[in-house]
This record gives structure tokens, C-alpha cells and sequence, in this order.
């Protein structure tokens, strides 16, 4: 499984209302380290997706979620379980950095 | 996989060259390494692949591109360059290396590789302002990287600390965005080249905060402000802002050879200069985490593009890098 593109309209019912955990990953396309980290992303979505979703928004194009969780820097990744945010990563990292930080839901 | 291919020789998987690191001295290095011969194998970091240069717009300064050039498109055009030539690039991290091994070895995902040399050329790293607030408002209005948050500051007041290029980078840049930028810096006049001077200080949105220190930053879900000592008077103040871009210099990525590779005070790796060597034979060295003195682009590329030769010079067991060349 990949990861998927959620919007401002598809947020409630791809993330809040997930009965999976949800990692949003908050990105642009003039954002370097967001191009950097995508490809992290795609590999743990394969790996891990019986556990996590993850999935892609364009802060660029959805400014009321954005705004909504207070994003001033990208990448964040955003953790969404049951509707609320468990945990928030702010920058690019190594998939191993990133594995270790998503431990708990994996 | 590469191992797999390998695998059928006498003695798996050893090769001519690891280059650890990417960005322009890293790609370099693959670049010249894959035109003569040596199929290097280039650990470009999962998420440094690039280098420094993937966090800038317009680099007006490389030589060849009159209109400038997008730091990401031109560190894509070296890495294909290098890949045509049969470079194996691999966006993975290397955790651990022992170079003074024969064969050198370095491991990375858990899965050891071999090579008779290796060209490191891992870069630097965003130095932080390390004062009270930041850690806590990294990620809500503290940033490294203009490019990447100045569209979250529109028509606001925001700050940027430091005094070199990059700071004047990011300042001209967030204008773009911002309503006023107050660029901070510890002295009194900035290091900055002549040009991006000019530039900045023509800027009617750019204003300076001279001899003044960032102590702490303020805010508490999110950033209000910094306190400021200023350098000479000693006295103390308080700056309102709604975002913090820090450009107050780099370190370089040299942690993964402490032990065994000879560094400076401030963390460079140490060269047989004019030379890319090592004190360690086989290993070479190339571009910012070597160089603090120039630290451009086509000096990182033009390390990059020696260490190659020094490194092929080495494996062909010559001493004389002039035989060849």
C-alpha cells in the first residue's frame, strides 16, 4: 500500500475518522526536504501499512487543515489516532530515525 | 541487490569505490569516478541527498548558468550526469564505517559494503542558536529553511538570525512573504558578500538589529518574540516576531569518523592539502565537511572532482597525482 492524497474536503473522513492510525505528512512542492522524505514515506507506507496510513497534504493547497494544526514549518508529520493528534515530527529524517519515532504505532 | 550481482566473483561484493555523502562534492566524485571506470557506489543519506543545496532557490554563481538555477535542479542534473556514467546511487544512511580496514567496510541498514576506497563527502549541518525556547518552538515559527516555511509568514514580522550569505539569502527571500524582516547579527557589520549586501541593504522591508544577540525565545504554542542582549551595552530587550528563520552557519557531518579520522577544533576532517587524502590510505575527503574557509558550491564540486582523481590514482597504485592527470 502507498501512501494517499488527502485534502481540506477528504481530512475528516480519510484521517479524523480512521479507525487506523493516521500519519499526515505535510508538504509542498517548492519544499526540498519534503521531496527528500517522500520516498522514506512510500517505504514505510509498503512496509507498515497493515498498521499506519499514511498519507500527503498539500499545505500549499489546503489551507484550512493547515491552519487548523497550526503548521508553520514542512515536512511535519503529523500522528492522528481516534481523531487527535498523539504525536508531531517536525523536519526531514533518516528512515531509520523515523522508524524508531513511530515505534509505538507500528 | 548489488551485492546479488556481485555475488558471482571470486571475492563478493568488494568495490572499487564508496562515496558516502552526495550534494556537489559527492556527486562530483561520482560523476568523474563513473567516467573512468569505477562504478562507484554513493550512499546520497535518505533524506541529505543533495546536500545544502536542496534548502536554496536561485544560485546565481555557479559558472555555465547565466540565469541561475534552482539549487534542487542543479544538484538532479549532477546526479543524473553521474548516474549515466554508472554511478549506483543508494538513498541510505551510513550508521558506521571502519576505514582502516582492507577492504574498507561500511555498513548501512544493517548490511556491510565493501571497497578498496572510500570519498566522504557527508557535508554540514545547520548550526542551532542553542538558547532557551528553541527546541520547544522548532516547528512553530523557529525554522532552518526559508524556502521551505516563508510562505506560513505572509504579512507578518519575522527575524533572521545571522550575518553571512545565507542569512542575506533568506532574508531577501522572505520578503517575498513577510511584511518586514529584522535581520539579527552579533556584530556590527556583515560578513556577507558585497552583492548580497547591496541587496539587502537596499531592501526597504529589510531592517537590522546590529550587535545584538538572540538569549532566548519567547512564545509558548507558538513563537511571540526573541529577547536580544545587545553585544556592547550589555542591555537587554525584546524583539515581537511571528517567526524566526536561524542562518547563523553549519557544522560540519564528521561524527561518523571520529576515532579515525584526524579532525580540527571546530570538527573539519583533515586533508593532505592541496591533496584530498586522509591519513588514512584509500579514504579521501571532499567539500564542506572539509572545507570552512570557501564552503561555494563549485568548490565543493571542484574537492569532489580531485578526490575522484586521488582516489583513482590510489587504486591504480600510483602515488604522483600529476602521472595522470
Amino acid at each position: 500500500m502507498g501512501t494517499k492524497k488527502v485534502t481540506d474536503e477528504t481530512f475528516e473522513a480519510d484521517v479524523l475518522k480512521n479507525d487506523k492510525t493516521v500519519l499526515v505528512d505535510y508538504w509542498a512542492e517548492w519544499c526540498g526536504p519534503c521531496k527528500m522524505i517522500a520516498p522514506v514515506l512510500d517505504a514505510i507506507a509498503e512496509e507498515h501499512g497493515d498498521k499506519l496510513d499514511i498519507v500527503k497534504l498539500n499545505v500549499d493547497e489546503n489551507p484550512a487543515v493547515t491552519q487548523k494544526y497550526g503548521i508553520l514549518n514542512i515536512p511535519t508529520l503529523g500522528v492522528f489516532a481516534g481523531g487527535e493528534v498523539v504525536k508531531e515530527l517536525v523536519g526531514a529524517r533518516s528512515k531509520s530515525a523515523l522508524l524508531r519515532e513511530l515505534a509505538d504505532f507500528l | 541487490m548489488l551485492v546479488k550481482r556481485k555475488a558471482n566473483q571470486t571475492v563478493s561484493a568488494i568495490h572499487d569505490l564508496i562515496v558516502i555523502g552526495s550534494g556537489p562534492a559527492g556527486y562530483t566524485a561520482a560523476l568523474y569516478a563513473a567516467r573512468a571506470q569505477l562504478k562507484p557506489l554513493v550512499f546520497e543519506g535518505s533524506v541529505t541527498a543533495g546536500g545544502a543545496l536542496m534548502n536554496t532557490t536561485d544560485v546565481e554563481n555557479f559558472p555555465g548558468f547565466p540565469d541561475g538555477i534552482l539549487g534542487p535542479d542543479l544538484m538532479d542534473a549532477v546526479r543524473k550526469q553521474a548516474e549515466r556514467f554508472g554511478a549506483q546511487l543508494l538513498a541510505e544512511d551510513v550508521t558506521e564505517v571502519d576505514l582502516a580496514a582492507d577492504p574498507k567496510r561500511v555498513i548501512s541498514e544493517g548490511e556491510t559494503y565493501l571497497a578498496r576506497a572510500v570519498i566522504i563527502a557527508t557535508g554540514s549541518r545547520y548550526r542551532e542558536l542553542g538558547v532557551p525556547g528553541e527546541k520547544k518552538l522548532s516547528g512553530h515559527g523557529v525554522s532552518w529553511c526559508a524556502t521551505c516555511d516563508g510562505f506560513f509568514f505572509r504579512e507578518q514580522e519575522i527575524a533572521v538570525v545571522g550575518g553571512g550569505d545565507s542569512a542575506m539569502e533568506e532574508a531577501l527571500f522572505l520578503t517575498r512573504f513577510a511584511k518586514t524582516v529584522t535581520v539579527i547579527h552579533r556584530r556590527d557589520a556583515l560578513r556577507a558578500s558585497k552583492i548580497m549586501q547591496e541587496r539587502a541593504l537596499a531592501n526597504p522591508k529589510i531592517k537590522f538589529r546590529w550587535n545584538s544577540q538572540v538569549t532566548e525565545i519567547l512564545g509558548d504554542a507558538k513563537i511571540t518574540g526573541v529577547r536580544l542582549r545587545d553585544t556592547v551595552t550589555g542591555e537587554e530587550s525584546e524583539l515581537a516576531v511571528g517567526g524566526l528563520f536561524v542562518a547563523i552557519g553549519h557544522d560540519p557531518r564528521s561524527e561518523l569518523f571520529r576515532g579515525q579520522l584526524a579532525t580540527d577544533s571546530e570538527g573539519y576532517l583533515l586533508v593532505d592539502q592541496p591533496s584530498t587524502r586522509t591519513a588514512i590510505p584509500g579514504v579521501f575527503a571532499a567539500g564542506d565537511v572539509v572545507d570552512h574557509t570557501y564552503r561555494q558550491a563549485v568548490t565543493a564540486a571542484g574537492t569532489g572532482c580531485a578526490a575522484a582523481l586521488d582516489a583513482e590514482r590510489y587504486l591504480s597504485g600510483g602515488t604522483n597525482p600529476q602521472d595522470t592527470y
